[in-house]
Formats: C-alpha cells, structure tokens, sequence
C-alpha cells in the first residue's frame, strides 16, 4: 500500500470537508440557520445527510462482522432500517414534524416536545438525556475513527484523535446545521459509491448471487459447536427460535436499533431542515436506495465474505478474523479487493465515521444551548448561539476523555444504549405529540420519565451486556444482574421500558384535563 | 430461492429490496405533490425574519 497517496488524498478530503463547512458557515446569518439550516435545504441534502448520520462506521464494520459471524439474519435490520427509518420516518413521522416544526417555531426535538405540550420541563429535560446520553455513542464513533486512522494512515492515535476532533469541531462550531449538512452530502456521496463497488465486486468474485448464496447455504456444516449451542443453524438461516441469539438479534438488533431510529433527535431534526413535504418525497426515494446500499451491502457482504474465504483459505470468516468480528470486514476488503478499492473503502469509512459524529456533536451542542440554557435561563437570541458553540466544544472533550478513560467494553456498548435510551424516552411522547391530540402534559412527562427510568434501570441492573460493563449492580448487590432466569438478561432493554412508557402516557393522558384547544389548533394547523 | 433455503432469510432479502422499490415508486409517484402549503409559509416566515431582525436590534444594538 502506498502510505503517501493515500495520506494526500485523505488530506484532500478533509480540505473539501472544510470548504463545505466554510459554505455552511458563509450562508449562516441566524439563530434558525445554525440550529434548523434555515428551513431551506434541497432533497438530495437532506435524504443523504440523513442517511450518513443514520449510518456510522460500526453500522458497516461492527454489525457487517457481526452478520459475518452469525449470518444473513441480520437483514431483519436492513429491512427496518428502510421501512421504519426511511419510509416510516420521512412520511408518516417527518411531514408532520416538519409541519408542526414550522407551526411552533421550534429548532430541537426537545424544543418541538416542549412547545407541542407546552411544559419547559420537557424541553430541558430532554436536553438533558440526549446531553448525558449521548457521549457515550459519540465516543465510540470518536475512538473508532481515531483507532482506523492510526492503523491505517501510520500516525499516532493521539495525533489522529486530536485532528478527529479538531476537524470536526471547526465545521459545526461555526458552519452550524449547514456546515454538517453540506459535509455529510458529500460523505454521503463517497459512502455510497464504496457500497456499491463493493457489493458488485463481491458478487462478481463469487460467481453471481445465487452461486454466491448456494454456496454460503453449503457451509451449514461448517458452523462451530460454541455458535451452534447459542442457536447458531448457518448463515443463510435464522437462528433457533427462544435460543440466546434469536433473541439477542430480534430483541437488541431489529427493535433497538430498527426502531429506535425513529426517535433520534439528530435525525428528526433534518425534517424541520426543508420547505415543503415535496422535499420529504423526493428524500424518500434516495434515503431508501442510500440505506439499502449502507447495511444491506455490508450485512450480505460480511455473511458471504465466508464463502470467499473458505475457498481461499479453508477457514469461516471468523477464524480468517482471529476471533475478532469487527476485523472480518476490513480482513476481507484487504484479501478480496484491489487495491485503489482499499483507498476507497478507508475514505467510506471516514466519511462514515464523520458524518455521524458531526449531526452527534450538532444535537448536543444545541441541547444545552437552546434547550437547557434558554429554558432555564429564559435568554433567547444570539446569546444561545454562543452556548450552543461551547457546547459543541464540551461534548468533544467529554466524548474524547470518556474514549480515554472508560473501559473498552462500555464503550462498545455506547450505540445500542443510546438508541435504547432515546426510543423508551422520547418515541412514546413524540408518536402522541404528533398523532393524538388528546395526549396531554402530564402524559407526555410521565411517558418521559418512564421510560428514561426504566430503560435505565432495566440496563444497569437486568441487561447483562450493559450491566455486567458498567458494574453498577454487581458494587452494590454483589452480582452482575438481579434476574438470571433466561430469557431476561439476553432481553434488550426497549423491549421493556418502550411499551410501558406507552402505557403510562396514555393512561396519564386519558385521566388528565385535555389540552386547549386554541394551542392544539396553532399547533396541528395545516396538518390534515 | 436465490441459493438460499430458509424462507425467513430469502424473504428478508427480497423485502428488502421491496422496501426499496417502495420508496422509490412513493418518491417518483409524489415528486411534485406537497408544496401547497409554501406560499403561505413564505408570507410568515418574512413577518418572522423582520421581528427576529428587530430583537436582535434590541439585543445587541446592532
């Protein structure tokens, strides 16, 4: 590999990342186009910025060697990350919150929950969980950034956490939702042009699709005792049904993360970004293509890079990876693909991890700007922007000194918390926000706390992935989790805390006073 | 199908292609429809803009 070509052209990368940051930062003039990119933003922007976020490095890496090891299941997920987090989001939920957005002047999800049910209790406190909650999945798109630079560009970690970070902070402390915006198009672009190369390269090198899954189909056998007692029956097969892998990816993978989508205020803030739900159509179409060729290319690839080198090497993937699934893809890349794709791939995996973490650290810095300091300060205009910036500021530190000093393991586990998390917070309040104008105050902050408390609880002290890391349960009760029975310590949190804070905002709501009418009517105006 | 023996496993792969295609058809179907509330929206957004440019007058004395 030629250390020096690919140093330039990572260089000129970046250089074009900070000119779009620059362009974001040019066309800025005020609080509405930090915050909500002036309410102006053109389809392809927003379809793709909205997917590059969606989608980071660990999506294709992590979970592409997590499909490499348990197999073709994992397309459970690609297919909710299209329905539920493209077509679902963008026009059942996006119209009418882009709608209501506009209706109520609001620039956050937080401020959107705020002001729809009219309680400054919900907008910080909102502000609050996505502030605390969201470190940890930042650091882990941070350090692993960090790690794949210094692996492979050759420079120190600390140098490349250092430029990681400083990069990513010029662009959004001063280009704004803009500046991330603009970024995360052209990341967008370079992500899906590597997916696609990639999947027909591997198809090609298979033999064509079905040679390729006929053969992938006959390495059932291959499947290790260990895998095969946790439910393992090959790769183009679902796992046994009630085995611990059934429900780790139907509980953790499809619903954590296939649903949790819907409720990621990073996410549902690009919908209040564009003019008209002409736009949201339009965005339908390329959100949907984009994410089929994110997650899907990298679930079937990681599954059938077995194949490729079992006939190379007579080894499954895994063993290929010396045990470590997040290796299986980049291992693959390395042996199966040319080397101008190497370059390629390094760039998608870059942009990858860029994109998220730019809309990751715009949401933080803009929930302790606008959504706990105006809230609870009452200070409105230029003075939050000032706050948002040092709080873009502050949640890179923060992310960056968690990467240094939290343990390996609690990091891995930063994603699928934090979606747990936003989806049992936020999705109950904001699905009755949007949909039921019955749903009142009290509902959505009993919803609200509900499901914070117990999806928090349900990881500290039942989840055995997150409560054996964070080891909260075991300093005080002397063990890992409080239930050994199966199936709960394998049973993700969502599965829990979602359906009750559903519950708890509903019947709150039913027995509470109904909202006013004048402020439901400002706040569903022209929403049919 | 398509090399692939468990109906949950093919079926997911085609659905997701499904899915795909459904979007698609929804953007292509739609790509003009739902800009009729814009005009409107023009109107107030430029009545917000002269009061944003007024508080920040008050604010910064700009």
């Amino acid at each position: 590999m030629n250390l020096l070509l690919l140093n330039v052209i990572v260089l000129v990368y970046l250089l074009v990342t900070l000119y779009l940051g620059y362009r974001g930062w040019a066309t800025t003039r005020d609080t509405e186009g930090y915050m909500v990119a002036g309410r102006r933003i053109h389809p392809y922007i927003m379809a793709m910025s909205y997917g590059a976020t969606f989608i980071s490095t660990s999506a294709i890496v992590g979970f592409g060697g997590m499909a490499g090891l348990f197999g073709m299941g994992l397309l459970w997920l690609t297919f909710l990350n299209i329905f539920v987090g493209i077509f679902i989001a963008f026009i059942i939920y996006g119209k009418r919150t882009r709608r209501m957005g506009y209706n109520l002047g609001a620039m956050t999800l937080p401020e959107l929950m705020g002001r729809r049910f009219d309680s400054q209790f919900i907008q910080w406190f909102s502000g609050l969980v996505i502030f605390l909650g969201m470190p940890l999945y930042a650091s882990v798109v941070l350090i692993g950034a960090a790690r794949f630079m210094e692996t492979t560009l050759s420079i120190d970690f600390n140098l490349a956490l250092l430029l990681y970070s400083i990069i990513i902070a010029a662009y959004v402390v001063w280009g704004g939702l803009k500046g991330v915006m603009y970024t995360d198009a052209m990341q967008g672009t370079i992500m899906f042009l590597g997916m696609i190369f990639l999947l027909i390269m591997t198809y090609v090198h298979l033999g064509g699709v079905t040679a390729a899954h006929e053969a992938l189909t006959n390495m059932a056998n291959l499947v290790p005792q260990s895998l095969a007692a946790q439910g393992h029956r090959g790769w183009t097969s679902m796992p046994a049904l009630g085995s611990a892998w059934w429900w780790t990816l139907v509980s953790t993978v499809v619903l954590g993360v296939g649903i949790g989508v819907l409720a990621m205020p990073q996410l549902a803030v690009r919908f209040m970004t564009v003019r008209s739900s002409r736009e949201l159509n339009r965005g339908v179409l390329i959100g949907g293509i984009f994410i089929l060729a994110m997650t899907g290319v990298a679930f079937d690839v990681g599954a059938l890079s077995n194949v490729f080198f079992y006939t190379t090497q007579g080894k499954i993937a895994i063993e290929a990876a010396k045990g470590n699934a997040d290796s299986i893809i980049p291992v693959y890349i390395n042996a199966a693909m040319p080397e101008w794709f190497v370059y390629l791939f390094m760039l998608t995996l870059l942009a990858a991890a860029m994109s998220t973490s730019s809309s990751q650290f715009h949401a933080q810095g803009t929930a302790i700007g606008r959504d706990i300091y105006e809230t609870l300060t009452g200070r409105r205009g230029t003075g939050s922007i000032l706050v948002t910036r040092a709080g873009i500021i502050a949640a890179v530190v923060i992310a960056v000194v968690l990467g240094y000093i939290l343990p390996e393991n609690i990091i891995a586990r930063g994603t699928s918390i934090f979606f747990g998390l936003c989806a049992a917070a936020f999705l109950p309040m904001y699905t009755c926000a949007l949909f039921w104008r019955r749903a009142t105050r009290a509902g959505a902050i009993a919803g609200l706390v509900t499901g914070t408390l117990s999806s928090v609880l349900w990881m500290v002290f039942v989840h055995k992935k997150e409560a054996e890391a964070l080891g909260i349960s075991r300093f005080i009760f002397g063990r890992d989790v409080l239930i050994t029975q199966m199936p709960w310590p394998v049973v993700d949190p969502i599965v829990v805390a979602l359906p009750l804070a559903f519950l708890i905002t509903i019947i709150v709501s039913i027995i509470t006073r109904p909202p006013d009418s004048a402020h439901l009517d400002r706040c569903f105006k022209g929403i049919k | 199908m398509l090399g692939i023996e468990d109906p949950w496993i093919w079926g997911v792969y085609l659905l997701c292609i499904l899915s795909t295609v459904l979007c698609v058809s929804y953007g292509i179907a739609n790509w003009n429809k739902g800009e009729e509330l814009e005009k409107q929206e023009i109107m107030e957004e430029a009545a917000w803009e002269a009061q944003e440019l007024e508080m920040q007058e008050k604010e910064l004395g700009m």
